[in-house]
């Protein structure tokens, strides 16, 4: 038998593996495998347009490139373990995949709040499935709905449900602010203010001690004792590695999965990993490996991966710098969107307003040490066209050491 | 190579112009316009540009 590339994972990271295994010059056997039983698609609109009913799932599906018409599709039927050193993962069904090569491209799943209560009415927004059921009970007339979490997805959805005409929703998030660990303070104020003028309410400093409910929720209790009464909850709070059929090897899988920086796991420069589920060094800033959720990232590690596994496989040095992306994400809520480059998180101590106000459209720079390592812009078009101006700045920068940035 | 953007989809994120600025480029209102028929060297920035689409509306037909 030829040599074969396993892509464990068949969503976005798994599809663009595929795609850019063959752009490195792979002509060998590639077999994509994923629990889900669906082909590749695309899971931002999940959140915004398909659960506002604005766009059809269909529209969803991603068109795999020509190049990938001979790839080996294994979908609904998830791997469930691997034995590294043999070159061997096993599917759900028992099947054993022996491999050459492997890309680890399992993602993340919603994580799932433990506290006491019905788990009727209760939402994840991360599939399809989950989507689908969602909107069904989004649209049903005055519906109450009280989201946790005030991260990307909750502050979506939220928007989301009061265009779809929900009579109250509620965010709950134990953070002051929504969305301020990406953002930092000032950009949170403005996002909090622009929702609650929009109708979102917001419960914050807050944790959830349980839900009411018989046979499905009807409340949810928060840590002071207050009740919000609620047909819905959507719980987005963080996602959780899908990692646990790599268990086992010997690997770093305490966040997702450890990469050097080329992408290459646990020393073996046959297994790669790619998407969100990926903890790597980013040359670009301080070295330090951190899992990114961005869209930009499956597209990204794919493209980088795909070329270090193949000049593995086929004997070649590929002499690949080290990764080092320009993270950029974007949020659409209500009819403003977020947009940001480079990296933020890191420059949350020294918040400049570049252009603009936070009244309006506001345009923000993030800076440490002086520098500047991430713009994010608020607003409408021109704040986000003020935003992507900066970006080759930001590019241009050389990539930061770890002596110019303590970690 | 002949380039079709869903403008119905197309919400104006203006990846595709990072990725292929000799192909796309927003135009004084924010609006994405493009070249419908770039020549095939421009064939792999184009590829990218498709991908880095948020809503993926830009199709490559050959």
């Amino acid at each position: 038998m030829g040599a074969r590339i396993v892509v464990a994972g068949a969503s976005m990271g798994g599809l663009r593996a595929a795609e850019q295994l063959r752009a490195a010059g792979w002509t060998g056997a590639v077999t994509v495998v994923g629990a889900e039983p669906h082909m590749p698609y695309n899971r931002p609109p999940l959140s915004k347009e398909v659960l506002a009913g604005k766009a059809p799932f269909a529209s969803l599906a991603f068109t795999p490139k020509a190049s990938v018409a001979d790839v080996d599709w294994r979908l609904g039927t998830g791997v469930t373990s691997a034995r590294l050193a043999d070159r061997v993962v096993v599917l759900e069904d028992g099947t054993e995949l022996p491999f050459d090569g492997l890309v680890v491209a399992t993602g993340m799943r919603p994580r799932r709040l433990r506290c006491p209560g019905p788990l009727a009415g209760r939402h994840t927004v991360r599939t399809i499935a989950d989507a689908q059921g969602l909107r069904d009970e989004l649209t049903r007339p005055g519906v109450r709905v009280v989201v946790v979490g005030a991260g990307f997805i909750g502050c979506e959805v939220a928007a989301t449900a009061v265009a779809l005409g929900a009579a109250e929703v509620t965010v709950v998030d134990p953070l002051p602010l929504p969305m301020v660990g990406p953002l930092g303070e000032l950009l949170a104020t403005a996002l909090l203010r622009r929702h609650e003028e929009r109708g979102v309410r917001f419960a914050l400093g807050a944790g959830v001690a349980g839900f009411e409910g018989e046979d499905r929720v009807t409340g949810v209790v928060l840590d002071d004792g207050t009740v919000l009464a609620a047909d819905v909850v959507v719980e987005s709070v963080g996602s959780v590695a899908n990692t646990e059929w790599l268990d086992g090897n010997g690997l770093d899988l305490s966040d997702g999965v450890l990469t050097d920086e080329q992408l290459r796991v646990g020393g073996l420069p046959y297994v790669v990993a790619v998407g969100d589920v990926a903890r790597f060094p980013n040359a670009r800033y301080d070295g330090v490996a951190r899992r990114v959720e961005h869209w930009s990232i499956p597209t990204d590690t794919a493209r980088h991966a795909a070329k270090a596994l193949v000049a593995h496989l086929t004997g070649v040095d590929a002499g690949l710098a080290p990764f080092a992306p320009l993270p950029t994400f974007w949020s659409d809520q209500h009819e403003f969107r977020l947009q940001s480059f480079g990296a933020p998180g890191l420059g949350k101590g020294d918040v400049r307003v570049l252009d603009g106000d936070p009244g309006a459209d506001v345009l923000v720079g993030y800076h440490r040490d002086g520098s500047l390592v991430g713009v994010v812009a608020l607003g409408g078009q021109a704040a986000v066209g003020a935003a992507a101006r900066y970006r080759s700045e930001l590019l241009k920068q050389p990539a930061l050491t770890a002596q110019g940035i303590p970690t | 190579m002949k380039v079709v953007v869903d403008m119905n989809k197309c919400q104006d994120h203006g990846q595709c112009v990072f990725a292929a600025p000799d192909v796309f480029r927003m135009d004084d209102d924010g609006r994405l316009a493009y070249v419908p028929d770039p020549d095939d060297a421009l064939r792999a920035e184009v590829e990218e540009a498709a991908d880095v689409c948020p809503l993926q509306a830009i199709r490559i037909e050959d």
